[in-house]
């Protein structure tokens, strides 16, 4: 039986632009999923696929067992959104905001006056409430946003980069009150670029790269098929590092990679904190002076990296387009670690 | 923050009509609380037209010919009606700028996602429009007593013919939502929406005695929609100037004025909505 979300083969152009090109999708009830991916990704675009507000080209999308083309207006009654740009009306207050879109949700007049003020507390909001929305800042009127979305509570809830722009103290609370609607049985699709986000709250992460899902799993699945831990050297002297390498080779159960200009060694091991003191000790009767030493387990980060291969947030601009110069953006940078190369490769089997 | 889930769940799907109503309140009580924090934009709504009463009445008055005067006082009486119509029409700009602009905000996605009437975000700017067209009638209405402006019928009819204007001013607001979701931007909804009003209030009856001109653009101004609400309105403030041409919409302005109007939002309610709907997807 399918899930609460479910997609099959989404595809959405738009002019030359392939921004969906066949995303699958399958939430299971009350789970969150979290959406990861580069700018230009297609991770927008799908959730406007999901929510009524875009008509994919082709492909099927089912939310809260609602088909999501043939019964649109079905499918509005069963969703809450929290769009990635706050979606508020700038010259209403903030009370006003949340009061009408109580009322189009159809509550009564009294029962989203009720409601809109809870949430004004909730969300910190209550000293502004009486406000136009453009006197907000950046971060007030994401919140104000989210308050939106949350007037009922819907069974499926899309969230585009919630927490983007608010300062640490708001992103935990909102964490908090995910994990609370999750708890209630809401199902969650939930994008972000901070990886800790994920990490955090997802029960299953789908990495979407031009308009795919390119790898999905739980988060420790996706570091694990990132490779395990690793021990990483920077040694003082330039000229060590040859020593260095040879040291390393005797303790790691792959290739070592080496940066030339920042003296980084890096090699995949099993062993944990116990190797890591022999190679240290090693090192020390070979005479080489090291800077940093530490073991490294794969965090979500890296997984981006060697999924996408290229950094989230910060690498599109120098790529020039997003997902517009097809797997070229992707291809175009170059894959440090052999491993990943590997990772790329295999990424096909766990997508089916 | 506490948990959510006490939150009130949705409600089931009530009556599509009364939804519908209740939903364009909603929209429409948003709309004239953004238009009562931007007064600016009812101030110059409200200028330009006692402009023109100014204007027309002082610069053209001694010069034009109404039935056979040039008094100044009859042209001002026969002005009047004129410039009540060519006022509610331009409401068509600035519904148009407002839907344009609307449709650029991330607020519409918002309405997109709502389970909400379909048409209720066209129908409550309209609605709102209309209560500004109201009010900008009524200060008209005192600026035109003002310079001498009288009306020589019963309550009743005076009110028939506000009504009438009111119902001219709603129908070109939904052409002014076409325009407006047809355009890519605010700026080119507002010109957009107030060149063509230029031929159709001038090509009338409106300012000028529509017997004085050449036969062919006097019959586009007998029949067109504009004047019949113009020669409606002489008739029911018993102003003079009322045409004697023998085409229908002249002879009985009333009818030819209601069901163009009626036609107008008929076809340009359903353009807007299908608009709308396809807006973005
Ligand atoms: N309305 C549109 N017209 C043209 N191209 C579009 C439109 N919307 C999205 N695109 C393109 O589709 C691709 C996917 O965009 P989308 O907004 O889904 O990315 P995203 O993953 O949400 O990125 P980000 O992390 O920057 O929010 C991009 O190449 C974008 O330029
Ligand atoms: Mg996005």
């Amino acid at each position: 039986m399918p899930g609460a979300i479910y997609a099959e083969g989404l595809v959405k152009t738009f002019g030359d632009v392939r921004a969906l090109d066949g995303v699958d999708l399958d939430v299971p009830e009350g789970t969150v999923l979290g959406l990861l991916g580069p700018n230009g990704a297609g991770k927008t675009t799908t959730v406007r696929c999901l929510t009524t507000l875009l008509r994919p080209d082709s492909g099927k999308a089912v939310v809260a067992g609602l088909d999501v083309l043939k019964q649109p207006n079905e499918v509005r009654r069963s969703i809450g959104l929290s769009g990635q740009f706050a979606a508020v009306d700038e010259y209403l207050t903030g009370r006003e905001n949340i009061q009408m879109v109580g009322q189009l949700y159809q509550m009564k007049a009294k029962a989203a006056k009720a409601r809109a003020e809870e949430l004004l507390e909730q969300f910190h909001l209550a000293d502004a409430a009486d406000r136009p929305a453009k006197t907000y800042s950046g971060g007030m009127r994401r919140r104000l946003d989210l308050a939106a979305a949350l007037v009922v509570s819907p069974p499926v809830m899309f969230m585009d980069e919630p927490t983007t722009g608010l300062d640490p103290r708001n992103r935990q609370q909102l964490w908090e009150v995910i994990k609370q609607l999750v708890l209630g049985g809401t199902t969650l699709l939930l994008t972000t670029q901070y990886l800790e986000e994920a990490d955090h709250l997802a029960h299953d992460i789908a990495v979407v790269d031009h308009g795919r899902v390119i790898a999905r799993g739980t988060s420790d699945q996706l570091k694990a098929r990132t490779g395990g831990e690793r021990v990483e050297v920077v040694v003082h002297e330039r000229e060590h590092i040859p020593t260095a390498r040879e040291v390393l080779a005797g303790f790691g159960k792959g290739e070592t990679t080496v940066e030339e200009h920042t003296r980084k060694l890096t090699v995949p091991v099993t062993g944990g904190a116990k190797l890591l003191a022999e190679v240290i000790r090693e090192l020390d009767v070979r005479g080489i002076e090291i800077d940093d030493i530490g073991l490294r387990r794969p965090t979500l980060d890296d997984v981006f990296l060697s999924l996408t291969g290229h950094v989230a947030e910060v690498k599109d601009d120098e790529n020039g387009a997003n997902g517009a110069n097809g797997a070229n953006g992707a291809a175009a940078k170059p894959v440090k670690d052999p491993k990943n190369a590997k990772d790329r490769g295999q990424k096909k089997e766990t997508t089916q | 923050m506490s948990a959510v889930t006490d939150a009130v769940r949705i409600t089931a799907p009530t009556n599509p009509v009364t939804q519908s109503i209740r939903d364009s309140l909603v929209v429409a009580k948003r709309n004239l609380i953004r238009m009562s924090r931007i007064p600016e934009m009812v101030i110059f709504g409200l200028i330009q037209p006692i402009m023109f009463v100014v204007l027309f009445s002082y610069v053209f008055g001694g010069s034009m010919n109404i039935g056979g005067t040039t008094d100044p006082g009859v042209y001002r009486e026969f002005l009047m009606a004129g410039i009540f119509a060519q006022t509610v029409t331009f409401a068509t700009a600035g519904a148009g700028a407002g839907i344009a602009d609307d449709m650029h905000k991330g607020l519409i996605d918002r309405f997109r996602s709502l389970p909400m009437a379909r048409g209720a975000v066209l129908t409550g700017r309209t609605l709102a429009d209309l209560v500004q067209t109201a009010l900008t009638l009524f200060v008209l209405a005192v600026v035109a007593l003002l310079v001498g402006w009288r009306t020589h019928t019963s309550f009743g009819e005076v009110l028939g013919a506000f009504g009438l204007l009111l119902l001219t001013g709603y129908a070109f607001t939904w052409i002014g939502a076409v325009i407006g979701l047809s355009v890519r931007t605010p700026e080119a909804a507002t010109s957009g929406g107030l060149i063509w009003l230029f031929p159709v209030t001038f090509v009338s009856n409106a300012f000028v005695d529509s017997a004085q001109m050449t036969p062919w653009l006097r019959h586009v101004a007998d029949w067109n929609p504009f004047s019949a609400t113009v020669q409606a309105c002489r008739q029911l403030f018993g102003n003079p100037g009322v045409s004697t041409s023998d085409a229908w919409p002249m002879q009985h302005p009333v009818w030819a004025s209601l069901i163009y109007s009626i036609l107008i939002i008929a076809i340009f309610r359903t353009l807007a909505v299908r608009k709308y709907r396809s807006a973005t997807a």
